[in-house]
């Protein structure tokens, strides 16, 4: 009796365990590897197949291609330079220098990875439809209103999500340093 | 009191052993993939184009809409693959899925060097079958090897404004992959 007790008990807090760290590691988005500069973090590594296991089952349950290394690496940002988390409801500016890449796009999705609907059907840049300052450093607000300038379209939506892609860039596995990468900035200014 | 602790610790490690189990089996049991994705649309051995990704539907999580992407879902379980693609005016890549999604291997237009990218895909035996000096006078061939014998080729041309993206389909409408 004490036994059977005993191994159901056992079992139980097996699966809990096992079970519950699973979704937490395929959903919160806490794969190995990662270059995280500022508040960009990439995966080179998921582009290769030296990829970890982690991401990917995390690749087969979102069902989404990794960028391969030969062709560029994607840097995600969900938080402001302040750490908090990008509301489509607040002004944010980005803005800085990419690094050193023949082309650049940059993104905005839902936390699913989807496009956000907007009145001006935008969702991103490229390096080449950017308006730059003199310095050939740029700036883009993301935010609800439209604003004269680079302006990236939140829709309102609650969260966002920010991907810049690098193609054909040296930045890759090797890179570890903002020194090597220097990244842009996001800075939250006001909210509706 | 103590029997408890060790029927507790016994849990904890199954339940670490059930973790490590379930993160290395998800790969294989998941229906809802990116090749899962492509096969309920694609046909083996040719190149089709992607619709553009829209807020209400897409393909995949995370697609790059600066993009246009054609995919080929190649089977090489009857013989080689030749495949070919005209570069586009900004920016070209191919890449190439596992049948499990790893991306083994990507080339770029300036990689290439040419104003076609064109390469010859087979699986690791096809490649040791090859006749030595064909090999040899093939020099300038591109052969690629893949690990599995299906997977995905991903061909994506940069439209770099919204303008240039019908020179972006044009130039992969030209893409062939075909069995030798």
């Amino acid at each position: 009796m004490r036994l059977l007790f005993g191994s159901v008990f056992a079992f139980a807090i097996a699966a809990a365990i096992g079970l519950g760290a699973t979704w937490i590691a395929l959903t919160r988005g806490t794969a190995y590897g990662g270059v995280t500069i500022g508040v960009w973090t990439a995966w080179p590594k998921s582009g290769t197949p030296g990829i970890d296991p982690y991401a990917r089952a995390m690749v087969a349950r979102t069902g989404e291609l990794p960028v391969g290394s030969g062709d560029g690496v994607a840097f995600y940002a969900r938080n402001d330079d302040a750490g908090q988390a990008l509301d489509g409801r607040c002004d944010v500016l980005m803005g800085g220098i990419t690094p050193q890449a023949r082309f650049w796009t940059i993104t905005l999705y839902d936390p699913e990875g989807r496009l956000v609907a907007n009145s001006v059907q935008r969702q991103g840049f490229t390096s080449q439809e950017i308006i730059r300052k003199s310095d050939g450093s740029f700036e883009i607000v993301v935010g609800p209103r439209a604003r004269p300038g680079n302006w990236l379209p939140t829709g309102g939506v609650e969260r966002y999500v920010l991907v810049l892609r690098l193609y054909d860039t040296p930045i890759g596995v090797a890179t570890r340093t903002g020194r090597d990468a220097p990244m842009p900035s996001i800075t939250k200014r006001a909210c509706l | 009191m103590i029997r408890l602790a060790l029927w507790l610790l016994g849990g904890l490690l199954l339940g670490g052993i059930v973790h490590l189990a379930t993160v290395l089996m998800l790969p294989r049991m998941a229906t809802q993939d990116a090749y899962a994705r492509v096969s309920a649309v694609a046909p083996i051995n040719a190149v089709i184009p992607m619709p553009p990704p829209t807020p209400e539907k897409a393909m995949m999580p995370f697609m790059d809409p600066a993009f246009a992407v054609s995919v080929c879902r190649y089977d090489l379980s009857r013989g080689t693959l030749k495949f070919s693609v005209p570069i586009s005016p900004a920016y070209t890549s191919v890449s190439f899925y596992t049948r499990s999604d790893i991306a083994y291997y990507a080339i770029n237009d300036r990689a290439a060097g040419r104003r076609v990218i064109e390469l010859d895909l087979m699986t690791t035996e096809q490649r040791a079958a090859l006749p030595e000096d064909q090999e040899i006078t093939a020099a300038d061939r591109l052969i690629v090897t893949s690990p599995t014998s299906t997977g995905l080729i991903v061909i994506r041309a940069l439209a770099s404004e919204p303008g240039l993206m019908s020179a972006a389909r044009a130039a992969l409408a030209a893409a062939q992959c075909r069995p030798q």
